[in-house]
């Protein structure tokens, strides 16, 4: 059969399963918007490429499975990085796919050239620069095959706009991408990990992205509950053990519970699943766990010993692990330590004050999530509302959360929650977000009103830069720079001029009313959450510091410096 | 990558040596000295030629690298155009070789 190269590509991303693309076309991508007019693939038109970015990372994280965006060559390409990179950051399976220049105009700056292979390369699994029509039969199933492969993650493939042209003759096509089948644990390994686990007085689960990766919840649970092992999860691991299980302990380190970090503080088993000992989650590396043995389960044998050194460190599946080790697991109700646990939860508890009021950060989290069942998705941006989420949403599932938590990148959630909810039409997604997150993809409300689909989002509007107003205030003395919004935009009004309905609470004397109109009208809304500049994400651990060391609502006994304990107690709480 | 490329002066008795096999086209280097770059892992030598039917290079590396040269390895094998990664001290004899037509 006789096909161009652009045809080629939809062709073989159809028997990928692919059935939305996001992206937005230009010069050196016209026949691939060509070709794909003739597919069966529905195109969602961005109005940034890091909105088309992020709406196929939406997409992969509600489901798991790789999704594509699209990017002309130049600026197309360099605005698809931040999303791309978030991918690779949080193991995310994402294939880029970018038009470039014709091959002949390589190298010679022609416009909208860019080195797009080059610049992509510290930021993906893998990239290609795709040399022939031909070459695309091997590459688009391998691109597939490395961003599902072991530890997801992100792909970028550059195609110049002559390869796009070219006809080319296939005989046959081939085999769809799909993912290597992963290391196997070794029985050895299982046998050590249970001696430990039966062995421990005190252990303890901590659970990270890889256990939703690798489709693990159920098989951790199950483990948890045979030995009675208390979980604590990163932020990306949230919703791999439902909230409200008694044996989960929530999200440790930066903004953990105080119980929660103290508790890590006694283990003498740490069984870390799928987890990176990320900065924000371990704080202090040297304080991290001081008194326990770790065993670490990595399906990335780079991450085992990176930044902890295991005890026993085992690179597999961690659900092939969980599976393999339950039956060697002996059962225990481990009596004295669940009782301890229940102690240090009783005496240091996440405060979450203002929860009756949905004009306050946790008040609005709360009444949001009481008007949801847990079909819905969540999705959030970076800063303070990302945090307060965390600690507040009863998460009840895995891939329930989406959040930008490696990179941090503000402007994930909008266009993540479009993604999500194109994905998964039927659901309900929340997307919480704040006035300095929206911004930086406030045009992805065009793209929500366009295309219909059910985003909430809640915006809690401080006016600030809020983590970083708040950081000012802990750890700079309280000289705030660049961190609050002179000129206040009418949100409402905002959305309204996207075509997008709008609540402002602020308007209202029946704020959870609203709300729940709001959350109970199907199709995209915004509704703006006026809530106050001063109030902070507590408990905190200041960066750097171990996470014994946390500031806390009340006056904070063990902060690690003069300054800060000075600065902490005249708090306006 | 169809040339030899040589930097800084030889290792004398430090750095391990390592032996790369890798898919050889345009943009193999960029990867393996980007992820040497950004990870902040020290490079002490670079010899590389293509092998066999040029489908193929072996990168041999000096790397000032000996608490960290696990943690190096394992980065490096999850590069997709890296096909192997071992130690070589026999392939020191090499750099010697080279050092040579540089001094």
């Amino acid at each position: 059969m006789k096909t161009t190269g652009a045809a080629l590509i939809t062709t073989l991303l159809e028997r990928q399963g692919i059935e939305t693309i996001a992206g937005i076309p230009g010069g050196a991508s016209l026949p691939l918007y060509d070709a794909l007019r003739a597919s069966n693939i529905r195109h969602v038109l961005a109005r940034h490429e890091q909105g088309a970015g992020f709406i196929a990372q939406g997409m992969a994280r509600a489901t798991g499975r790789p999704a594509v965006c699209f990017g002309t060559s130049g600026p197309g390409a360099t605005n698809l990085l931040t999303a791309i990179a978030d991918a690779k950051l949080d193991s995310v399976p994402l294939i880029a796919v970018t038009g470039q220049v014709p091959r002949a105009m390589i190298g010679t700056d022609a416009f909208q050239e860019i080195d797009t292979y080059g610049l992509t390369i510290p930021i993906t699994k893998h990239n290609y620069l795709v040399r022939s029509a031909g070459e695309l039969l091997e590459v688009i199933p391998d691109a597939f095959r490395v961003a599902m492969s072991g530890r997801p993650g992100p792909v970028a493939i550059d195609v110049p706009k002559d390869v796009q042209n070219a006809t080319i003759d296939v005989d046959t096509l081939p085999d769809r991408g799909r993912a290597d089948p992963p290391p196997r644990c070794a029985p050895d390994d299982i046998a050590r990990a249970a001696a430990l686990i039966n062995a421990a007085q005190r252990p303890m689960l901590f659970i990270g992205a890889g256990i939703i990766a690798a489709d693990a919840s159920l098989a951790l649970r199950r483990l948890a509950e045979t030995a009675s092992i208390p979980v604590v999860a990163t932020l990306l691991g949230l919703g791999a053990m439902p909230s409200e299980h008694p044996l989960f302990l929530g999200m440790v380190g930066m903004h953990a519970a105080r119980f929660t970090n103290l508790l890590l503080e006694e283990c003498d088993l740490l069984i870390a699943l799928g987890v990176r000992f990320d900065d924000r989650a371990t704080g202090k590396v040297e304080a991290f766990c001081p008194r326990a043995k770790i065993v670490h389960v990595d399906i990335d044998a780079s991450e085992l010993g990176k930044i902890k050194q295991p005890f026993l460190g085992i690179e597999a599946d961690v659900a092939d692990v969980l599976r393999t080790l339950q039956p060697h697991v002996v059962t225990n109700r481990r009596g004295e330590w669940r009782q301890h646990v229940a102690r240090l939860r009783a005496a240091h508890p996440l405060s979450t004050p203002g929860t009756d009021d949905p004009l306050q950060p946790y008040g609005a989290i709360r009444h949001t999530a009481a008007l949801v069942d847990d079909d819905a998705l969540i999705t959030s941006d970076v800063g303070q509302h990302q945090m307060w989420v965390a600690q507040a949403f009863p998460f009840a599932r895995p891939r329930q959360w989406l959040t930008s938590g490696g990179l941090g990148t503000m402007g994930f959630g909008l266009p993540a929650a479009i993604g999500a909810a194109l994905a998964a039409p039927e659901r309900t997604v929340i997307c919480f977000t704040g006035d300095g997150s929206l911004l930086m993809n406030l045009q992805e409300l065009a793209t929500a009103a366009e295309e219909e689909v059910n985003v909430k989002v809640i915006l809690l509007n401080n006016g600030h830069l809020g983590l970083v107003r708040q950081q000012q205030q802990l750890f700079y003395g309280g000289r705030y720079h660049a961190s609050r919004f002179h000129a206040e935009p009418d949100f409402a009004a905002i959305a309204r001029g996207f075509g997008i309905d709008a609540y402002d609470l602020e308007t209202t004397a029946a704020p959870a009313a609203m709300l729940a109109a709001a959350l109970h009208t199907r199709g995209p809304c915004l509704v703006n959450v006026p809530i106050a500049a001063e109030a902070n994400v507590y408990p905190m651990v200041p960066p750097g510091a171990a996470n014994r060391d946390m500031i806390d609502l009340r006056p904070a006994p063990s902060v690690t410096t003069g300054e800060t304990a000075a600065v902490a107690a005249s708090r306006e709480e | 990558m169809q040339s030899t490329a040589y930097e800084s002066p030889p290792a004398r008795s430090a750095g391990a040596v390592l032996r790369l096999l890798v898919r050889n086209h345009p943009g193999v280097m960029s990867h393996v000295c980007g992820l040497f770059a950004r990870r902040g892992f020290n490079v002490e030598g670079i010899v590389c030629l293509p092998v066999s039917d040029g489908t193929r290079s072996v990168i041999l590396l000096v790397v000032n690298e000996e608490e960290r040269l696990e943690q190096l390895i394992r980065q490096l094998r999850k590069l997709e155009d890296v096909l192997d990664v071992h130690r070589a001290p026999e392939a020191r004899a090499a750099f010697t070789a080279v050092a040579g037509w540089l001094h």
